[in-house]
């Protein structure tokens, strides 16, 4: 180590100057970007035309902007649902990619904030010890009060995590590890809710923790819409801090970020992404887990960029429901079991592909 | 592997006092859990006292205690144990081989796969004796793990997997598996009445048949588990420090997966979904036994089976007089505790 080591520059990408302000621009990231928004559209084009009233995309269109007979099945019925799936998946994802980044594992996901668990438990035991949620008893409980409850437990559920994982301060490797002993009892209450139930009220309390995009409405695309709205911003001001928190505390606090706070903020903007998905459409699984490091890989960058990974969380479910409700048509399955089918295949692949690529 | 540790290495008087109370760790833990098989025999909807339990076991004459002892608490009992070992065990190799905290003995899709396996069984072939599907389960499980095992190597060349391919694998197929679960499950309701009491586990009701079914694949990983343990210490140095040690990487962590797919295969076909034991108990005993896995692994079993006895006796007693599942139990109480400890202190880094 006696020679000077040869100053190398790191080409991240080009930096776009404009008087006083600056920004690095990532052709690659960009490029992805736009294609991923390309594939979403195509596929909720493509989602919005396929059903029981086959239409062409220019019907489609007719619909949304003009009085055509389809107009009902087109506005209240598909865009919606396509609408809900989208964004709910870009939630998801968002929220997987800032717990990932923050827990510095790639096996964190919303899961380990309690949001998604605590959710789970409050509806579960909503359905199966009212056993009335989806009856025919109470129509207005069953529109509003699931995903009241859902909102409810999530945050509480979070509540409970970060309450307990702060000490001094808020670690990452605590946090995930608190978060997982929280999940397991909150996952355990469920199974024991659904094992005292009816076998009929387990199979619809089944249906909503596996996450269901099935007659999602414009009521559903607000709260989510909103909430991106808002937190999206939020969260990609917060990636400058969220980018040094993958080296080690010292370094953190070296490159002059507020541990605590920064890991505090962005915490609490992936409790909120999560909480609010999920209330709309149940804990979609494996969205939060995969879209993360199936961004992260074809991206190429160290940690799961926010975008891409909003991107993918959305494609990802969206072609999920697209083939939960075409596969077995007309009997549907929540968009919750697909995702999984459709997303882990396509990881492992990924897995595969980039190890032959650096062996090579 | 705590640098600290490394870089100063102990006196030798330090070293022998070190290993006295590990070794003494070892026999309370030991002594405890002989506690908890007694406790576990007599608890129940019918007590019996420890007296009486050691007459039903040397002299039986064939009254009701008797019976109860021998045909039910006994075959439970075993079972308990011989889960509570092997998730310990393996919950501290898959800990140990992936170097990461959150790895669970069901990470290599075990767990999902005997789930898949046994629902598909149900569906399928109309199973419905505990003693047809169970065997199911446990070729669900290893060939799950084995799909995993490959898909994590798979492009890898000699140097075999790393920890986060491996992890990654594993929690994609168990996903994959679990949809087609719930699939099936929505789909059929015989299964999912099934399903829903095996994901909670329990390990009531399994009589001995169960337990002879299992022993020899959980014994066999308990021997390959704790043959392969020293090899888990240097694997712990980080990869090129072990294979510049002259370790065969590739070798010991195959090794190390056959033994805790066994583990975890026997005790989740025959449990059902108890996996999370595995979790918890390695970072409850690593203050104790330290990072040394030639202490840790058997730490590890020691607790895991005290734990899943002490759950079991637990659920049997709250809620007379039905039962809580042991799975339930195991959460309910292991993971505050489990919950307690992290917060407590500063965890030993993997």
């Amino acid at each position: 180590m006696n020679a000077p080591a040869p100053v190398t520059r790191i080409t991240a990408g080009k930096a776009l100057r404009l008087r006083g302000v600056s920004w690095l621009v990532r052709l690659r990231a960009l490029v992805l970007t736009l294609a991923g928004a390309a594939a979403l559209l195509s596929l909720m084009a493509l989602s919005t035309t396929i059903g029981d009233i086959p239409l062409t995309v220019g019907d489609v269109a007719a619909a949304t902007f003009g009085d055509t007979p389809n107009s009902f099945v087109v506005r209240e019925l598909r865009l919606p649902r396509a609408l809900t799936g989208a964004l709910v998946g870009a939630a998801l994802a968002l929220s997987g990619a800032i717990t990932q980044a923050i827990a510095r594992n790639p096996l964190a996901s919303t899961d380990v904030l309690g949001v998604t668990q605590g959710a789970s438990v409050a509806v579960v035991a909503l359905i199966v010890l009212t056993g009335a949620a989806y009856g025919g008893v109470s129509g207005g409980l069953s529109l509003l009060g699931v995903p009241a409850v859902a909102l409810a437990g999530g945050l509480l559920g979070a509540a409970a995590v970060y309450a307990l994982a702060w000490r001094r301060g808020l670690e990452g490797h605590r946090l995930v590890l608190v978060g997982i002993g929280v999940a397991a009892v909150f996952s355990n209450v469920k199974y024991w809710l659904l094992t005292v139930g009816d076998v009929n009220d387990s199979g619809r309390a089944m249906v909503w923790i596996s996450g269901s995009l099935h007659a999602r409405g414009w009521e559903h695309v607000l709260p989510v819409g909103l909430a991106l709205a808002v937190l999206v911003p939020a969260a990609l001001f917060g990636s400058r801090s969220l980018a040094a928190l993958r080296f080690g505390d010292d370094t953190v606090t070296g490159l002059g970020v507020r541990t605590n706070h920064a890991r505090s903020v962005l915490i609490f903007i992936a409790v909120l992404l999560a909480a609010v998905a999920t209330a709309s459409a149940g804990p979609i699984a494996f969205v939060a887990l995969a879209a993360p490091q199936i961004a992260l890989r074809v991206a190429g960058t160290p940690q799961p960029p926010l975008v891409v990974s909003a991107l993918t969380g959305a494609v990802l479910t969206v072609a999920a429901d697209l083939v939960a409700r075409t596969l077995f048509s007309p009997v549907e399955l929540p968009v919750g079991v697909v995702t999984a089918v459709i997303g882990a295949p396509y990881l492992v692949y990924l897995l595969i592909r980039i190890r032959r690529e650096r062996r090579a | 592997m705590s640098t600290a540790a490394l870089a100063r290495p102990p006196a030798k008087g330090r070293l022998r006092r070190i290993r006295r109370r590990r070794t003494l760790a070892l026999g309370v833990l030991t002594a405890i859990l002989a506690l908890t098989v007694v406790l576990s025999l007599a608890v129940g909807a019918n007590p019996v006292a420890p007296g009486d339990v050691w007459l039903a076991l040397t002299a039986p004459t064939g009254g009701e205690s008797d019976i109860v002892v021998r045909s039910l608490r006994v075959p439970r009992t075993a079972l308990g144990v011989l889960a509570g070992i092997s998730l310990g065990v393996a919950g501290a190799l898959m800990q140990g081989h992936t170097r990461n905290p959150l790895a669970d003995p069901g990470l290599l899709g075990v767990t999902q796969g005997a789930a898949f396996a046994m629902v598909v069984s149900i569906l399928v072939f109309d199973m419905t004796g505990l003693h047809t599907y169970i065997w199911f389960g446990l070729a669900g499980a290893l060939l799950a793990s084995a799909g995993v095992f490959a898909l994590g190597t798979a492009g890898g060349g000699r140097s075999g997997s790393t920890p986060v391919t491996l992890a990654l694998a594993g929690t994609a197929v168990s996903a994959f598996l679990y949809a087609f679960t719930s699939a099936v499950v929505l789909l059929d309701e015989q299964a999912m009445d099934v399903f829903r009491f095996w994901q909670a586990g329990s390990v009531a009701g399994r009589g001995e048949t169960v337990f002879w079914q299992v022993l020899p694949f959980a014994a066999a990983g308990l021997l390959i588990a704790l043959a392969g343990a020293p090899g888990l210490n240097t694997l712990a140095l980080g990869e090129d420090v072990a294979c510049s040690l002259g370790q065969n990487v590739a070798v010991t962590r195959a090794v190390g997966i056959v033994a805790v797919t066994l583990l975890t295969g026997a005790s989740v076909a025959a449990c059902g979904a108890v996996a999370f034991v595995g979790l918890m108990v390695p970072h409850m005993v690593r203050p104790l036994a330290g990072p040394d896995h030639r202490w840790l692994v058997p730490y590890s079993g020691l607790l895991g089976a005290i734990l899943l006895l002490t759950a079991d006796v637990i659920g049997r007693v709250v809620a007379l007089p039905g039962e809580l599942e042991v799975g339930v139990v195991l959460a309910l109480i292991g993971a505050p505790f489990f919950v307690a400890l992290v917060r407590r202190r500063n965890q030993v880094r993997l």
